[in-house]
């Protein structure tokens, strides 16, 4: 079932050696690994085994203690995160990239209207007319299945799953060309994730998105994603294509995690 | 009488010498709100601390200095600020715009037009222009650092959407010298066209938020607005009552318990010539006679 698309023979972005530690406590070790345009990658593992480290670090937000990310700019320059200036970082972040975050209400203004919250990365980037922001809104809105009439209405006033939707268009409306995400599906409930997980499958089909998706939920891994890196302790412990791991885990840790959903 | 003697201008010269410093940065930065250590003054805070602070770091003996308030210089707030540099600094005060050296205002920018070597000091209540979408200061800071101002098109944009046109009429944002965006004071968007290139230096004190930024003479200022909803002047559809001005800032002032109103520049000392000058509005005959009204 997976296939990488594209022109995709070189690596969109790519960490080396990845550590952050705290004192003596090291929350990610020595993570390396290859992201290619267009592919979904899933980064999985219990509560404290360091995937939000490591997606904090990959995403720039966090400064590696040890190893590099480097990034191919749209120029097609592989560049090391870590040399951007941090006003080329924070473009590249409401541009290139986008950011799910696990409560939409760290992503979303939550004061101001659905179609500003959309709008707002085109007015960062200079666009400047109402009526082409807003159309581009709407059909965003559209795109993530929220009716048009809750256009003006603000996403305190939205349920969870709008939100999430919401802040999904919200990151995809500078069509970037990675998108991270932090358990995108927490905290829905299960008929409102499968809403969700479909939609974010078609749209990762659809515009060729690479992703990182950093979940607990080996569900969400199977539906959304090509490649699997599982981690324990701050290290990855296996790592391949999706169905091969879930299928044939190699891993005692592994065969836990999976012998651990209930079949169904 | 056994007045207390005060140093020139109420404040010390240590104070005055930092606040100049500040000044002097802010002019250098046009638009850039720089810090400075604001001290107490003798009036709260939301009374123009700021602005009285600015204005004595920069006054000297000879200076003649006006204070408006709303546009008035009658009014409670521009009188004892008037007095007060009177009374501390022995400057001579005024009420005409045209003789004024150093004018401090609150909210409006006088309707005639100033010329170089005098000085608008304005006080301010909150410098930060995306303090009501962003309430980190670090992150504002940061934000006019870099220069990153699509927030400001995000309130301009809600402004629409909720009302059909950018309905923000005070503390309209602009950009300064094309870097810094402003946040004016609570001036009447009526006012922002007169800040653009204009000959005197405008300097913005904000006491509480211990702030000070300035826009130096000729320096470019352009309100923020979009391609499709462009930036418009305030529009009144009648003249001045009493002076029949049909260009000024107009004040609404009600004259009886039945709902009857009036409207009258805002711009005392403006209105006030016009009137010595001949001109004439609709109940300018008996100024001073209960008009009746129907």
């Amino acid at each position: 079932m997976v296939e990488v698309t594209g022109p995709s023979d070189q690596p969109l972005l790519v960490a080396d050696g990845l550590t952050k530690s705290y004192g003596r406590l090291a929350a990610c070790r020595d993570v390396s690994f290859a992201l290619y345009p267009g592919e979904v990658l899933a980064i999985v593992g219990e509560s404290g085994s360091g995937k939000s480290t490591l997606l904090q670090m990959l995403s720039a937000q966090l400064a590696p203690s040890g190893g590099r990310v480097s990034y191919r700019m749209r120029d097609g320059v592989l560049r090391d995160l870590a040399q951007l200036g941090e006003a080329e970082r924070r473009f590249l972040f409401r541009t290139d990239w986008g950011y799910v975050h696990q409560d939409p209400a760290q992503g979303l203004r939550m004061a101001v209207s659905a179609g500003a919250n959309v709008g707002e990365r085109l007015m960062a980037v200079g666009w400047n007319n109402y009526g082409r922001i807003r159309q581009t809104a709407s059909s965003w809105l559209e795109r993530v299945e929220i009716d048009i009439a809750r256009i003006d209405d603000a996403p305190r006033t939205y349920s969870g799953g709008m939100r999430q939707r919401l802040q999904i268009a919200r990151n995809l409306v500078t069509e970037p060309r990675l998108v991270f995400m932090d358990e995108p599906t927490g905290g829905l409930d299960v008929s409102v994730q499968a809403r969700l997980l479909d939609l974010m499958r078609s749209l990762v089909n659809e515009l060729g998105l690479a992703a990182i998706v950093v979940t607990h939920d080996l569900a969400v891994a199977r539906l959304l994603s090509h490649r699997v890196m599982v981690m324990k302790e701050g290290r990855v412990i296996e790592t391949g294509l999706t169905d091969q791991v879930l299928d044939d885990p190699r891993e005692p840790y592994t065969q836990l995690l999976v012998s651990s959903i209930l079949p169904p | 009488m056994n007045a207390p003697t005060y140093n020139f201008a109420y404040l010390d010269e240590q104070t005055k010498r930092m606040i100049r410093r500040a000044i002097l940065k802010a002019i250098a930065i046009p638009g850039y709100q720089v810090p400075f250590a604001s001290r107490e003054m003798p009036m709260p805070y939301g009374w123009g601390t700021g602005g009285v602070q600015v204005t004595a770091a920069i006054l000297g003996p000879k200076d003649v200095l006006k204070v408006i308030d709303q546009g008035s210089d009658d009014t409670t707030n521009a009188i004892s600020i008037r007095k007060f540099f009177a009374k501390t600094a022995g400057v001579e005060t005024t009420t005409s715009t045209d003789a004024a050296t150093v004018i401090q205002t609150r909210h409006r920018i006088p309707e005639a037009p100033l010329r170089a070597g005098q000085v608008l000091v304005y006080q301010v209540p909150i410098p930060e222009p995306l303090r009501f979408l962003e309430p980190r200061e670090t992150e504002t800071r940061r934000m006019h650092a870099l220069a990153e101002y699509g927030l400001m098109h995000v309130k301009l944009y809600e402004d629409i959407a909720r009302f059909g046109h950018i309905a923000t009429s005070y503390a309209y944002p602009v950009k300064v010298n094309a870097r810094y965006v402003m946040d004016p004071s609570p001036t009447p968007k009526f006012d922002n066209p007169k800040m653009d290139n204009c000959p005197a230096l405008q300097l913005f004190g904000a006491g509480r938020e211990k702030r000070i930024y300035a826009i130096p003479p000729y320096t470019s200022v352009v309100s923020l607005d979009f391609e499709d909803h462009p930036f418009t002047r305030y529009k009144f559809d009648a003249p001045c009552a009493l002076c029949g001005a049909e260009d000024s800032y107009l004040d609404e002032i009600v004259t009886d318990n039945k709902g009857s109103r009036m409207f009258v520049c805002s711009d005392t000392d403006y209105c006030e010539g016009r009137q010595a000058a001949g001109h004439r509005g609709t109940e300018s005959v008996a100024p001073h006679k209960e008009a009746a009204h129907g």
